[in-house]
């Protein structure tokens, strides 16, 4: 059946993104009911979620600040599974861009400025890659499932890099366990305290800062990647199916490779906004799991760069709100935690759903 | 049993796949059903064996309408199925496959003795000639289908219907089958045979339906019904069942094998020193029961697999360390068995299917980037020179039927004149129009130059298209025969072994 091509966009943008929009939706009607059983009025304390974010610009600016890891994170996870790879190290791969990057830093101390930055920038992604090629060589050698794989190299990464600093980088003198902080020449400074700071209407402490750029920059190559390039399409050819990819000599072992890394260098950059921007040190089991969100965050954005940028917004929403309503209300922030595991259980489930019916109409049409 | 469809209707979304069909059946009788992939053979079954609801219209069984909300009603009702794909435990005897599901005994405990009792009635009445005690697993797929027949039996069945049972025989078996089949009528079972290919249609089949598009375009007693005719109905054109093959005019060898083999391993079967030349316009076939070394000479050839002994030459220059990449650069290509899973990304757009392993050429873009207009222009171009039938290239490839896919396999890998073709089972699945289509393309590059290596498990096709003939058995090429002067019978004993073993 020839459609017009804008009913056919529309139709896959609403099969596209049913499941998520519905998800969105039924978690706050869960979370309405949790807070009229707490005893408060949920039309008070729901609208606190998105109040924060949306009230000033230096609010907006620190939702953008929480979502700069999500999009590379997410960017990364969406990047292994267009090649039907499915990245659970995320955690691992941006514990080894972090600390790559800081102990770049303060092993050349010397360099300057335009040489130091696009180093340290670069020094992070590559030990997101090399973390993430690892499992993507076993995956293509020998088979190993790459779950199990990016899993275990969690753990050694955390591990790895915690007794690194511990033995080698500590700075003195303190009980943190934590690098020294890195020179001035490969420090990034939020935009607060430039001369935007002011004119944005940003608080001197907030700390939005150029990794946001950097995260918006790479969800605009991973759209070019996806959509036009040779390397693109055979991340989808593999993905889709192996077999037929191989019979059409591409060589499925290297795209594997390649991808995992890719997908590695992506959640490595995640150093570039906690090293060089936020902490300018590496501290010693930093994140709170910025890898694993990352996965609610593909499925959220359906994998889809543009998606992921703004499922990472969702997300920095409600890590903003939380605050508010731990502040304001007598709901405890976790009400925020309990909608991230409803959204992102939901999205899982309607996502399911909507593939079953997909299935479902397409073997009616085979019977046919 | 007298079974009766009324103007049954059926749509899917965006098909009406059964139009208004109305059909009697009458105990004791053979009947066919023919028509294209698609043209609702299979729904129209579907809704007899209850597996889906109609839209509109009724069955009815004896003279009363029955509804039927599953197979299980259909069972009840005594309507069998025999599918065309086996749904038979390997591990379990032949007895206890037979009666699974609907084990005689009491209190959990399976009367075996009665299992096998019933097994041996069924066997001699009908002359289904099988061991109730055999393991599964060791039964031929002749014997194996006598065991889905068996099934069908036991659970009463007196109207039975066949998915393309022969797809999956040789003709000695599918002979046999037939033979089981007119038993079956003798002793007053309706019989409805769904299939494709004309001549066992012909040969065995009282009266024979007809499907085009939906619909039931007529019912002709096999007297009055001729190929040429059943063809034209079918397809509602002018259809040349036999295509020319003009005269060979084979060249200088274009791929030579010298001693190929590799081992027998899990899922790969054995070839042990295959030789044989194969010339520029010239269509090499191999014929071959499956499992017999047909997938691992195709492998070998097209890079998948590398030869443990031997070696393969191209233009008289040897092929080390073959890639599919490598391959597909000195202008071998492969049209793979399984389009679905190997010849087609399913879930890509046609035009992606188009470049799929060209890619990254000029045809496709450049420096990395795939250029859209290039590969719109590219696969227009394919599209209509190769004729498959599609409204828009962006559809995507799951959406077209079985000639239409596998029109889109041949447009890629046979556009840009290629030295040399790999083609497994080209038209399996195909119905007749395409057939035709893709048996005439095929001669056509012959004419101009092309080597052809062609795997089918259909002798006829075999016999239409090669120039030779190689027969593979065990792993071995027992024969090379001049597809002038053999006709499918003695193929048929070739590739069962029954002759050309003592004289390889």
């Amino acid at each position: 059946m020839p459609r017009k091509p804008w009913r056919r966009a529309l139709a896959l943008a609403v099969e596209a993104l049913w499941p998520p929009a519905a998800a969105l939706g039924l978690s706050f009607a869960v979370g309405t009911v949790i807070v009229a059983a707490i005893g408060e009025n949920p039309l008070r304390v729901l609208p606190l979620i998105f109040a924060p974010g949306l009230g000033s610009a230096d609010g907006f600016a620190r939702v953008l600040f929480d979502a700069t890891p999500l999009i590379l994170t997410g960017l990364s996870v969406a990047y292994a599974f267009r090649a039907g790879l499915f990245n659970i190290g995320g955690e691992g791969q941006l514990y080894l861009g972090a600390f790559l990057a800081a102990w770049v830093a303060l092993a050349l101390p010397g360099l300057p400025r335009p040489v130091a930055l696009p180093l340290a920038v670069l020094a992070a992604a590559a030990g997101g890659a090399l973390w993430g090629a690892i499992p993507g060589w076993l995956k293509a050698r020998f088979g190993v499932h790459e779950v199990i794989n990016t899993i275990m190299m969690n753990f050694l990464a955390v591990g790895i890099t915690g007794w690194l600093v511990e033995r080698y980088l500590q700075e003195p003198g303190q009980m943190i366990p934590h690098t020294a902080e890195i020179p001035a020449a490969y420090q990034l400074q939020p935009f607060a305290r430039g001369p935007a700071g002011a004119w944005l209407g940003l608080d001197r402490a907030n700390p939005l800062g150029a990794s946001l750029l950097v995260a918006l920059a790479a969800a605009v190559v991973v759209a070019l990647v996806f959509r036009r390039s040779v390397e693109g399409y055979r991340l989808r050819a593999v993905g889709l199916s192996p077999p037929a990819a191989r019979y059409a000599g591409i060589a499925v072992g290297g795209v594997t490779v390649r991808a995992m890394a890719v997908s590695g260098a992506l959640a490595g950059l995640v150093g570039v906004h906690e090293v060089l921007l936020y902490r300018h040190r590496f501290l010693d089991n930093f994140s709170s799991g910025l890898g694993f969100l990352g996965i609610a965050v593909a499925l959220m954005g359906k994998n889809h760069p543009l998606g992921i940028v703004l499922a990472a917004l969702l997300f920095g929403f409600l890590n903003t709100g939380a605050l508010e309503i731990d502040i304001f209300t007598e709901v405890p922030r976790e009400l925020v935690v309990v909608l991230q595991a409803l959204i992102i259980l939901l999205v899982v489930s309607f996502s399911e759903l909507a593939l079953w019916r997909r299935r479902r109409r397409r073997r009616r049409e085979e019977a046919a | 049993m007298r079974v009766e469809l009324e103007a049954l209707s059926r749509s899917f979304p965006g098909v009406r796949a059964v139009q208004d069909v109305s059909l009697a059946y009458e105990p004791g009788r053979l009947y066919a059903l023919v028509g294209e992939n698609g043209a609702g053979k299979s729904t129209l079954m579907h809704l007899l064996y209850g597996m889906l609801p109609p839209d509109a219209g009724r069955i009815l069984v004896d003279g009363r309408p029955v509804r039927l909300a599953g197979s299980q009603d259909a069972i009840r009702l005594g309507i069998g199925m025999v599918h065309q794909h086996f749904m038979l435990v390997d591990t379990l005897t032949v007895a206890e496959n037979v009666v699974l599901g609907a084990e005689p005994g009491r209190w959990g405990r399976l009367d075996r003795g009665a299992a096998r009792a019933a097994v041996r009635r069924d066997a001699e009445r009908f002359g289904l000639a099988v061991d109730p005690d055999a393991p599964l697993e060791s039964l031929s797929v002749g014997e194996a289908q006598r065991v889905e027949i068996l099934k069908v039996l036991y659970r009463g069945a007196s109207f039975l219907i066949f998915d393309e049972p022969t797809g999956v025989l040789t003709p000695q078996e599918a002979r046999g089958l037939f033979a089981i089949l007119r038993r079956l009528r003798d002793e007053g079972k309706t019989v409805v045979l769904i299939s494709h290919k004309l001549d066992e249609v012909l040969s065995v089949a009282e009266i024979i339906d007809v499907m085009r598009r939906g619909r039931h375009v007529g019912r002709l007693a096999r007297e009055e019904a001729g190929a040429e005719r059943l063809a034209r109905m079918m397809v509602g054109r002018e259809v040349l069942l036999r295509v020319d093959k003009p005269p060979a005019a084979a060249g200088p060898p274009v791929l030579e094998a010298r001693g190929l083999g590799v081992r027998r391993r899990p899922g790969q079967a054995e070839l042990a020193d295959v030789s044989f030349i194969l010339r520029r316009g010239e269509i090499l076939g191999v014929a071959g029961v499956e499992g017999n070394g047909q997938r691992e000479l195709a492998a070998l050839v097209t890079g998948l697999l590398r030869p443990e002994a031997g070696e393969l030459r191209l233009d008289g220059r040897p092929l080390r360390g073959l890639t599919p990449r490598r391959a597909r650069d000195l202008g071998i290509r492969h049209v793979p068995e399984d389009r679905q899973r190997t010849g087609l990304v399913l879930d890509m757009s046609l035009r992606e299917n188009l470049i799929l392993g060209e890619e990254g050429s000029p045809a496709a873009g450049q420096a990395g980037v795939i250029l859209p207009g290039r590969v719109a222009a590219l696969a227009r171009r394919r599209v209509a020179e190769y004729d498959v039938r599609v409204a828009d290239t962006r559809q995507s490839a799951r959406a077209l039927s079985g000639g239409n896919q596998q029109k889109l396999v041949l447009a890629r890998e046979l556009d840009g004149d290629p030295r040399l073709l790999v083609a497994c089972h080209p038209t399996r699945g195909v119905d007749v129009g395409a057939i035709e289509y893709i048996h005439r393309t095929l001669l056509a590059k012959r004419t101009r130059g092309l080597a052809v290596l062609l795997f089918s498990s259909e002798l006829s096709e075999l016999l239409a298209l090669s120039d030779r003939i190689g027969v593979l058995y065990r792993g071995r090429l027992t024969a090379v025969l001049d597809a002038d002067v053999v006709d499918e019978e003695t193929l048929g004993l070739y590739i069962t072994g029954a002759r050309g073993v003592a004289d390889a």
